[in-house]
């Protein structure tokens, strides 16, 4: 009966949904108040039904209630409670509820935290964001019921996925999917200005924190699951360049175009039609990313059971949605008038030249990521697109950008004096040439590459520091400003934790006995011995491998081989020292004759400040949201 | 209207075409111009051991089974337990081109995942591949005693296709 229930909520979540997309929209180009006021409570109520009916999916999971088909697909008996509890979201059915329920989540806290803002431009947001979920719940509901039944009910689930089966899965998933769809609320304010004609200031002021927020989610989200692969693939990469992680790197690169000229928008009231495009370009690439993963149209680690039913829903919706939103698009854009005007030397015209590589790189990994399709639908052939093109595209066109965040915060508005902004520049051009020469010798080898990525971090490091000491000089420095200086040094983090795992990292394969170690980066690991171990439902090999260091013991690692009940594929778990400026990797491989194990062993010199950075990233857009002036202009306008 | 502003929705609508026709292709379906002649011969460093050649000419007289794989191949690694069930039923060896890798990858992946080969070609800059008319990775070909090819499959390998194609084929071509 409770699933019942489940399934009712969602069809009665898409009726309220229906009233929010169309009367509130219609209220406000016809001036009807009462249809405008519908906005708040229906989405509030959209929010409240999708909540129950996620609620209700995960007790039949918390409880195994194999006569619901999605429960019996992923869970079984002997799945531990908390992968259960992640199971709602391991599969096609779920990750879908998931995203909608988000999607209305971001719409409530739009409509709760919208009190001081104009009635018509709230009733067009929400009533934007309410056609959006009208569309995915349809789809959930035609092609994609989570509360489908199965009778007889099953005696036992055929379980999640092993590699699923890990703590990432609780997090990684909706952290992302907050992110991705946290896009939306910028787009549909986007495309309320579009319906207004009110392409102004004021719009740019209020989606810039909203964005902020979805870029936020969506960094945390992308840097957990690289966390995720690295430790739990066993491959010890970081980043594959696949289909998938593309599909949500791609809106990351265009969301952050928009972070910077909504900057402009906001402060100088430029490039307005350029940011709406790229507002409504981030969440189609979103659903576009969407579209990727669940139709099947590329083969990725991530893809789901494919039908072909739902490929063709996604695509329809996708053209309505993106279609209808640039056809708004050529049709009022035009009609914005100009913001103030700047010169050729001026911050915005280097915001602006950012931009355009943040999203000729987003084109170049979408185009990557597409080449495959694009080619089959031509009848050229198919081809696989693997990391040599991405690496071989996007590092050089990085390279012009992080020059540019060196030298863009000094840049005033309007008019500037870039030579003299060049010359001031002088000592941070100094210690990054003295980073990319002698970093790479310190560690022992030099390459142009490495060079360069040092030179990079070290002038952006260096020229956040100068502003940051002569903003002190001038006055306590706002939020937002220590907000983009944490998050550009989050970026330099970033790019030395690159730099020293490309360049510097060591690792073995070999063949080991009890008794016998190996040396890699400065350690020695000595496999002490392998034994069986039971797990709650896989059987496990776990090595045991002391690491140390001039004869001293600093860890204990236990890396796995795992044999899960459910599946014939071995899962690797390997065992991870992390330490601030460096993890040494152990992975057990296959046993071989004679008692011996395959082992690979990694030195991976500061690989965790690929994550950090990405950490870093992240609490700038924290602190730029939490920057007082928004408060204070929301009791401005509330007055 | 500007047409500057239609330009997104132009590059759109193309977009969306290919989609289009993209959902309603089998990605795994290419005819091969090399069905039914001879493999093309080369001389490749074995992956395991630099040392030792590997060249199709060696593997006359048996019919055995060439796949395509790469580590950097989200597919290869969907493909792989297949091909490590498939090793197991020993009923033709299967040897691997590993096309364009690098390796140590080749090696991790190998080790980590099983390995169903009875030896792998290392084709580090694809050379050989070309002459095969590698579309993309996985690809996998039967050949025969003679040395010429009889089947081809672009993609991943499912138990199915082994059960239905490729077993019946292996044990015809083996009687003749």
């Amino acid at each position: 009966m409770i699933p019942e229930f489940g399934h009712y909520a969602l069809i009665l979540a898409l009726c309220i949904a229906i009233i929010q997309g169309i009367l509130p929209l219609v209220g406000a180009h016809q001036g009807r108040r009462e249809w405008l006021m519908l906005a708040r409570p229906a989405a509030q109520t959209v929010f409240f039904l999708l909540a129950i009916a996620f609620a209700i999916l995960t007790w039949s999971f918390y409880i195994n209630d194999f006569s619901v088909l999605y429960v019996a697909e992923h869970s079984n008996t002997q799945l531990p409670v908390v992968y259960r509890i992640g199971a709602v979201w391991g599969g096609h059915e779920g990750s879908l509820l998931l995203w909608v329920l988000l999607l209305s989540t971001w719409t409530f806290l739009v409509a709760q935290l919208s009190k001081a803002l104009d009635e018509f431009m709230v009733a067009r947001v929400i009533g934007v964001l309410g056609l959006v979920i009208t569309g995915l719940l349809l789809f959930v509901l035609m092609t994609s019921n989570p509360f489908e039944r199965l009778f007889p009910a099953a005696q036992d689930g055929r379980s999640l996925n092993p590699l699923l089966q890990d703590p990432g899965l609780v997090f990684h998933p909706p952290m992302l999917y907050m992110g991705y769809v946290g896009f939306s609320v910028a787009f549909a304010f986007a495309i309320a200005s579009l319906l207004s004609g009110r392409l102004d200031a004021a719009w740019a002021r209020w989606s810039r924190p909203w964005t902020t927020a979805a870029w936020v989610f969506l960094t945390l989200g992308i840097a957990l699951g690289s966390w995720w692969a690295y430790y739990e693939l066993g491959w010890g990469g970081w980043w594959f360049w696949d289909p998938v992680e593309n599909a949500s790197f791609i809106p990351w690169l265009v969301g952050t175009a928009l972070l910077h000229s909504l900057a402009v928008t906001e402060k100088r009231g430029g490039f307005k039609s350029w940011t709406v495009l790229l507002a409504i370009t981030a969440f189609s690439l979103s659903l576009l990313g969407t579209f990727l993963v669940r139709s099947g149209v590329l083969t990725s680690v991530h893809a789901f059971a494919t039908d072909p039913k739902r490929g063709i829903f996604i695509l329809v919706f996708l053209s309505l949605v993106v279609g209808s939103s640039l056809v708004l698009y050529a049709w009022r854009a035009p009609k914005s008038s100009l913001g103030g005007k700047f010169s050729i030397s001026s911050r915005e015209t280097l915001i602006l030249l950012g931009n355009v590589f943040l999203v000729v790189s987003a084109a170049s990994v979408l185009l990557g990521t597409l080449y495959p399709l694009l080619i089959d639908a031509l009848h050229l052939g198919k081809i696989s697109v693997g990391p040599p093109y991405f690496n071989s595209v996007f590092v050089p066109i990085m390279i012009p950008l992080l020059v540019l965040m060196g030298i863009g915060p000094w840049a005033n508005w309007k008019n500037t004096n870039l030579l003299a902004v060049i010359k001031r520049l002088w000592i941070a051009g100094v210690v990054a040439v003295c980073a990319g020469i002698f970093i790479p010798m310190a560690m022992g080898s030099f390459t142009w590459l490495s060079s360069l990525g040092f030179l990079l971090a070290f002038w952006v490091i260096a020229s956040g520091c100068m502003q940051i000491i002569r903003q002190a000089k001038t006055g306590k420095p706002t939020r937002s400003f220590i907000g983009m200086q944490i998050a550009h040094l989050g970026i330099a983090v970033f790019v030395i934790g690159v730099t020293m795992v490309g360049g510097y990292q060591e690792e073995k394969d070999v063949r080991m006995l009890a008794g016998e170690s190996v040396s890699v980066g400065g350690y020695q690991i000595m496999l002490e011995n392998v034994s069986a171990v039971p797990g709650p439902n896989y059987n496990a090999m776990r090595g045991t491998f002391l690491l140390m260091r001039n004869g001293k013991l600093e860890a204990t690692l236990y890396p796995e081989k795992r044999s899960y009940f459910s599946s014939s594929m071995p899962m690797t778990e390997a065992a991870i020292d992390v330490g601030l400026t460096r993890d040494v990797y152990v992975s057990l491989g296959e046993e071989l004759p004679d008692k011996a194990w395959a082992v690979r062993v990694y030195y991976k010199p500061f690989v965790d400040w690929i994550w950090g950075g990405c950490l870093l990233m992240a609490l700038g857009g924290i602190l730029a949201i939490s920057d007082k002036r928004y408060r204070i202009k929301l009791r401005q306008a509330s007055t | 209207m500007k047409a500057k502003f239609l330009i997104p929705l132009i590059l759109f609508v193309v977009l969306i075409g290919f989609l289009a026709v993209g959902l309603n292709r089998d990605p795994h379906e290419v005819p091969s111009p090399l069905i039914n002649k001879l493999a093309p011969a080369f001389n490749l460093p074995q992956l395991a051991d630099s040392q030792k050649m590997f060249s199709p000419q060696s593997m006359r007289g048996q019919v055995w089974v060439l796949n395509v794989w790469a580590s950097w191949c989200v597919a290869c690694r969907e493909e792989h337990p297949v091909l490590v069930e498939m090793g197991k039923l020993q009923i033709a060896p299967i040897i691997g081109l590993d096309y364009k890798d690098q390796r140590d990858d080749a090696l991790t992946m190998l080790s980590s995942q099983g390995n169903p080969y009875l030896l792998s070609a290392f084709d580090a800059d694809g050379r050989v591949g070309i002459n095969y008319g590698v579309y993309g990775v996985p690809e996998t070909y039967v050949i025969d005693k003679e040395g010429i090819i009889r089947f081809k499959h672009i993609g991943p390998l499912t138990m199915d296709l082994l059960n239905q194609r490729i077993f019946p084929l292996l044990s015809q071509l083996k009687k003749s």
